[in-house]
C-alpha cells in the first residue's frame, strides 16, 4: 500500500523527518478512518506532546492536543461525556510511559472504551534525543552518554497487568496490517492499546526500520489471544527474530461507560435536567 | 452582644461527635432557631480530640462564639480542655457510668447520665451513647424529643429500622433520666418557637454540591482531600437520579484532565480539591485557559504549605489561584463568604465557564466548607442555564478560535461534524499549531479580552454592609464575612466591604469606597495580607491597619470588635 492517501489531510503539511515512523502510523490511521468511516461527526483524536502529537494537526478529524503525558485522562472524560464517539489517543513512549504512566495504568483498569496508539520510538525525539523508559539497557543518548542503567519498561506488560482488554503490537512500516489492527482495536469494546514500533531516524540508531523488518514475526494462527497467561509470556518476548506482532490479548468485559446506569438511555450530554427534583433535594436539608 | 447559647460536644475521634452535633443542630433549626455549628478536629493536644460548637440564637448569627453554655462530654479530656469556656453556673453533661473520676467543681452544674449502662441494655454499640446524651440535653434545655426521634428515623429507618428504633429508645431513656433525676433543671433554651419559615442547614460543601447540580453539572472528577471531600460524598449517591457522572480519578492531574475532556465533549464539568491537590491541577488550569475549555474548579483552602494543617482553615491561596500556571490566561475567581453565596456562586460559575470558555475557580476554605449554617432555602427560580456561544450543528467554514470583538469564539462540540482542534500549543483560528507573531498576538488578545467582557456583563458591584458613611470601613473577602457581620452588628459607625469577586476585580467600586473611607481595616486569614496587596495593586491604596490570623482558626467576632475598639 502506497503512503499517498491525502483525503484526510489538513491544510498543514507534516513536519516529521523524512523516514520517520510517524508517516506510517499516520497513513495507517487515515486508511483505517476511511475504511471504517471515522469522521468529524463520530470521532475524535486526543494527543499528548511529542512528535506523535503533531498528528492531530495534519489529520482533518476533530482533535484535542493536550499536555505532555495527559491525553489518556482527557480521552476518558470525552468518552464518558459522549460514549458514541470513537475516541483515539495518540501518545508517545515518553508521554505514555514516563510522564503519564499512572494514567495508562488506571485507564486500562477502568476499561474505558478508548483506543490508544502508542508511538513507540524508544527515544525522546522532539527534545532531540534523550533516553525514554522504553529505551533498552545500555542505550547511549544525550541523557545517558555512558549507556542507560535501567532496563526498558515493557508497555504491553504494564497494560496487561493493569487490566487492558485489547493488547496488540505492530511495526509502523506495515501500514496495511497496522491499519487493519487500528480498526480492530477501535471495534473492540474496552481499553485497547497498540504498541506501534516506530523508528526515530534522527536519534535512535538501535530501533531502526531494518532492525524491526528483520526481527518481527506475525503471531501464528494457532495463537490463542484470549489466554491471559499466554499473553503474559508473549508480551515478554523480545530479541532477534523474536518480536511478535498482531493481537496479543483480547477479552470481552464490560466497559466503564457500560457500567454507568445513567448512560443506559442516552449520552451524558443529552440527559434531561429536572428542576422540580432540585427543589425537593434542597428542602431535604431542612 | 447577641444572645447566643452554645452547646459544645467533645470526645475522641470515632465517638460519633460529628453526627451528634449535626442532629442537635437540626433539632435547633427545626425548633425555630438560627444555628451555626463549627467543628474542630482532630487534635487540640493529643488523642484525636474532636469537638463541635453548636451556636444557637433567636437572632440571625453568622459565626461561632468562644463561650460554652452546655458542654456535652463523652470523655474526661473534653471536660479538662473546655470547662474554662463555661461561665459560672455553666452546665456539664457527662456519662457517669464510664469515667474513672470526675472531680466536681462548684462553679459548674454537673449532670451525670449513665449513658454507657443505658446503651448496654439496648445494644453492644457504644456509639449510641450519643443519642442518650442528645435526649438528656433536650430534657435539660426544654427541647422537643419528637423532633430528634423524627431525625433519627430519617437517618436510619431506610438502612435499618431496628437501629432507628434502638436509637430512639436510648434517646428517650436519656431524656427520661434527666427529668427523673434533675427535675428542677429544665431550661427553655431549645423550647420550640415560631418557625423561621423552614430554614435549611448546610455546609458550604453541601451548598456547592447543590449549586453545581442546580447549575447543570454533568461531570465531576474529585480526588478526596480535606476540606472538600464531602462534596464528593454528597454528589456520588445523587449521580443517577440527577443525570451526571461522578468519577474518583487516580490523582488530581487526571481529575482536571478528565473534566477538561468531558467539557470539551460538551458536559458541564467540575473538579474540587484543596490547595495541595490544586498544585497538581495547575498544569490543567492553564490547559483549560489555552484550549478555551470551560471548567469549574472548587478550591477549599486549608492551613500552611505541603501537608500543613490538613483540618484547619486559612486564606493563603489567593495569590496562588490568581497566578498559578506559567504564562497568562483569563481566569475567573469567585470567593463566596458563606453557604448561601457558595450555592449561588457555584451555580453561576457553570454559566460563566460556558459563557467565557475558561476556568472559573470557586475559592472557599475549611471554615465554611465544614461549618453548618442555617439559612433560607436556596431559590432555584430565575436561573437559566446558559451554554454561551455553543454550536451543535455543522456550520460552513467553521473555525474554533475565530477572532471576535468580545473575545469569545463560537465553540463546537466533537461529533457536530465540524472539523477543529482544541490545541494546547498556541494556534491559529482553526486550532492548528502556529507560532507566527501576529497569530500569537491575535489569539492572546482575544483570550484576555474575555475578562473585560466578563467584568462588563457579569460582575456585580461588591456588597457594602452597614451604613454608607462610617468612621471605620472593614474590608475582607470570602469566609471572614460571618464573624465580620456579627462584629459590625455590635459596633457603631463601622461598615464592611465584602469582596467575593477576585478576578476580574471590581476596581472602580473598591477604589471609590476606600478613597472615601476615614479609616480602613483589612481582615484576612493569612500571614502576608494577600488581599491588602491585591487592593494596593489594583487601586494604589495602601491599607495600614490589618488584622491577620494564620493559626488555622477562624476569626471570632470578638477579636474583630477588640481590634476596631483599639483603632478608635
Amino acid at each position: 500500500m502506497a503512503i499517498t492517501n491525502t483525503k484526510l489531510n489538513s491544510k498543514m503539511d507534516p513536519n516529521w523527518c523524512s523516514g520517520c515512523g510517524n508517516f506510517g502510523i499516520w497513513a495507517a490511521f487515515k486508511h483505517a478512518a476511511q475504511e471504517a468511516d471515522w469522521n468529524n461527526s463520530n470521532s475524535v483524536i486526543v494527543a499528548g506532546i511529542g512528535c506523535h502529537g503533531h498528528m492531530v494537526n495534519f489529520t482533518e478529524i476533530t482533535g484535542f492536543q493536550g499536555l505532555h503525558g495527559r491525553p489518556i485522562p482527557v480521552a476518558s472524560g470525552i468518552k464518558i461525556a459522549n460514549h458514541k464517539l470513537n475516541v483515539f489517543v495518540s501518545t508517545g513512549d515518553g508521554d505514555c510511559m514516563s510522564e503519564g504512566g499512572n494514567h495508562l495504568i488506571h485507564a486500562a483498569n477502568r476499561n474505558n472504551d478508548i483506543t490508544v496508539l502508542l508511538h513507540d520510538n524508544a527515544i525522546y525525539g522532539l527534545t532531540t534525543g534523550q533516553s525514554s523508559p522504553l529505551s533498552g539497557k545500555g542505550f547511549k543518548s544525550k541523557s545517558t552518554p555512558l549507556g542507560k542503567i535501567e532496563d526498558s519498561i515493557n508497555p504491553l506488560q504494564v497494560a496487561l497487568a493493569s487490566g487492558a482488554t485489547f493488547i496488540a503490537r505492530e511495526y509502523s512500516g506495515n501500514v496495511k496490517e497496522l491499519s487493519q489492527l487500528i480498526i480492530k482495536a477501535s471495534e473492540h469494546k474496552g481499553f485497547a492499546i497498540i504498541d506501534i514500533l516506530q523508528p526515530c531516524v534522527a536519534f535512535n540508531k538501535t530501533n531502526t526500520h531494518t532492525f524491526y523488518r528483520r526481527n518481527i514475526y506475525n503471531l501464528p494462527e494457532s495463537y490463542e489471544a484470549s489466554d491471559k497467561n499466554a499473553a503474559f509470556a508473549k508480551v515478554l518476548e523480545w530479541g532477534i527474530k523474536k518480536i511478535p506482532v498482531g493481537i496479543i490479548y483480547q477479552e470481552n468485559k464490560l466497559t466503564y461507560e457500560q457500567q454507568l446506569p445513567q448512560l443506559n438511555q442516552d449520552i451524558l450530554i443529552n440527559l434531561p435536567r429536572n428542576q422540580k427534583e432540585i427543589n425537593s433535594l434542597i428542602t431535604k436539608y431542612s | 452582644m447577641k444572645n447566643v447559647f452554645v452547646i459544645k460536644i467533645g470526645g475522641k475521634a470515632g465517638f460519633g461527635i460529628m453526627t451528634s452535633s449535626f442532629l442537635i443542630s437540626k433539632v435547633a433549626t427545626r425548633s425555630g432557631y438560627y444555628v451555626f455549628a463549627y467543628p474542630e478536629y482532630p487534635s487540640l493536644i493529643r488523642g484525636g480530640h474532636n469537638v463541635v460548637s453548636i451556636n444557637i440564637s433567636k437572632e440571625k448569627i453568622h459565626c461561632q462564639y468562644p463561650h460554652t453554655n452546655l458542654l456535652i462530654a463523652l470523655n474526661q479530656e473534653t471536660i479538662d480542655l473546655h470547662k474554662k469556656e463555661l461561665p459560672r453556673g455553666g452546665m456539664i453533661l457527662f456519662d457517669n457510668s464510664s469515667y474513672e473520676k470526675i472531680t466536681p467543681n462548684k462553679n459548674y452544674k454537673y449532670f451525670g447520665v449513665p449513658a454507657s449502662t443505658i446503651v448496654k441494655e439496648a445494644s453492644d454499640d457504644l456509639i449510641m451513647r450519643n443519642n442518650v446524651m442528645l435526649g438528656a440535653a433536650l430534657a435539660l434545655l426544654g427541647g422537643d424529643l419528637g423532633i430528634l426521634k423524627k431525625l433519627i428515623n430519617e437517618q436510619f429507618i431506610k438502612k435499618n429500622p431496628k437501629i432507628a428504633e434502638k436509637n430512639n429508645q436510648v434517646a428517650q431513656a436519656g431524656y427520661d433520666y434527666i427529668l427523673q433525676n434533675y427535675p428542677r433543671s429544665n431550661g427553655q433554651e431549645l423550647a420550640v418557637r415560631e418557625k423561621i419559615s423552614g430554614q435549611i442547614l448546610t455546609t458550604a460543601n453541601e451548598a456547592i454540591s447543590l449549586g453545581a447540580i442546580a447549575g447543570g453539572l454533568q461531570f465531576a472528577a474529585i480526588y478526596p482531600m480535606t476540606p472538600t471531600s464531602t462534596i464528593l460524598s454528597v454528589l456520588a449517591p445523587l449521580q443517577e437520579k440527577y443525570g451526571f457522572v461522578y468519577k474518583q480519578p487516580e490523582d488530581e492531574i487526571a481529575a482536571i484532565n478528565m473534566a477538561i475532556g468531558a467539557s470539551f465533549a460538551g458536559a458541564r464539568s467540575m473538579v474540587a480539591t484543596s490547595g495541595g491537590g490544586f498544585c497538581l491541577m495547575s498544569e490543567g488550569y492553564g490547559l483549560a485557559g489555552q484550549t478555551e475549555t470551560p471548567i469549574v474548579i472548587i478550591e477549599g483552602m486549608r492551613g500552611s504549605p505541603a501537608t500543613g494543617l490538613p483540618t484547619w482553615t486559612e486564606q493563603g491561596d489567593l495569590r496562588f489561584i490568581l497566578h498559578a500556571h506559567q504564562g497568562e490566561f483569563p481566569r475567573i475567581i469567585l470567593a463566596p463568604g458563606d453557604s448561601e453565596e457558595a450555592f449561588y456562586m457555584t451555580r453561576l460559575a457553570f454559566n460563566l465557564a460556558d459563557r467565557y470558555q475558561t476556568p472559573v475557580v470557586v475559592l472557599v476554605d475549611k471554615y465554611i466548607c465544614e461549618s453548618y449554617i442555617s439559612t433560607a432555602p436556596f431559590s432555584t427560580s430565575g436561573f437559566r442555564i446558559d451554554k454561551g456561544k455553543l454550536i451543535t450543528k455543522l456550520q460552513n467554514n467553521y473555525s474554533r478560535y475565530a477572532l471576535q470583538k468580545d473575545g469569545i469564539s463560537p465553540r463546537a462540540l466533537p461529533g457536530s461534524g465540524n472539523y477543529f482542534t482544541a490545541n494546547s500549543d498556541e494556534h491559529d483560528a482553526m486550532g492548528l499549531s502556529a507560532e507566527d507573531s501576529d497569530i500569537r498576538l491575535d489569539q492572546m488578545d482575544k483570550r484576555m479580552k474575555k475578562l473585560e467582557t466578563c467584568a462588563k456583563l457579569d460582575m456585580p458591584k461588591p456588597s457594602l454592609y452597614g451604613s454608607k458613611n462610617a468612621d471605620i470601613t472593614l474590608v475582607s473577602w470570602g469566609s471572614n464575612k460571618g464573624p465580620i457581620l456579627d462584629a459590625i452588628a455590635e459596633l457603631k459607625s463601622v461598615n464592611y466591604l465584602h469582596l467575593n469577586w477576585i478576578n476580574p476585580f471590581p476596581t472602580k467600586t473598591v477604589e471609590s469606597i476606600l478613597r472615601k473611607a476615614k479609616k480602613i481595616l483589612n481582615i484576612e486569614c493569612n500571614y502576608s495580607g494577600q488581599m491588602k496587596g491585591l487592593i494596593r495593586e489594583k487601586t494604589g491604596i495602601n491599607i495600614k491597619h490589618n488584622l491577620l490570623k494564620y493559626d488555622g482558626r477562624p476569626f471570632y467576632a470578638e477579636e474583630i470588635i477588640n481590634k476596631v475598639k483599639k483603632m478608635r
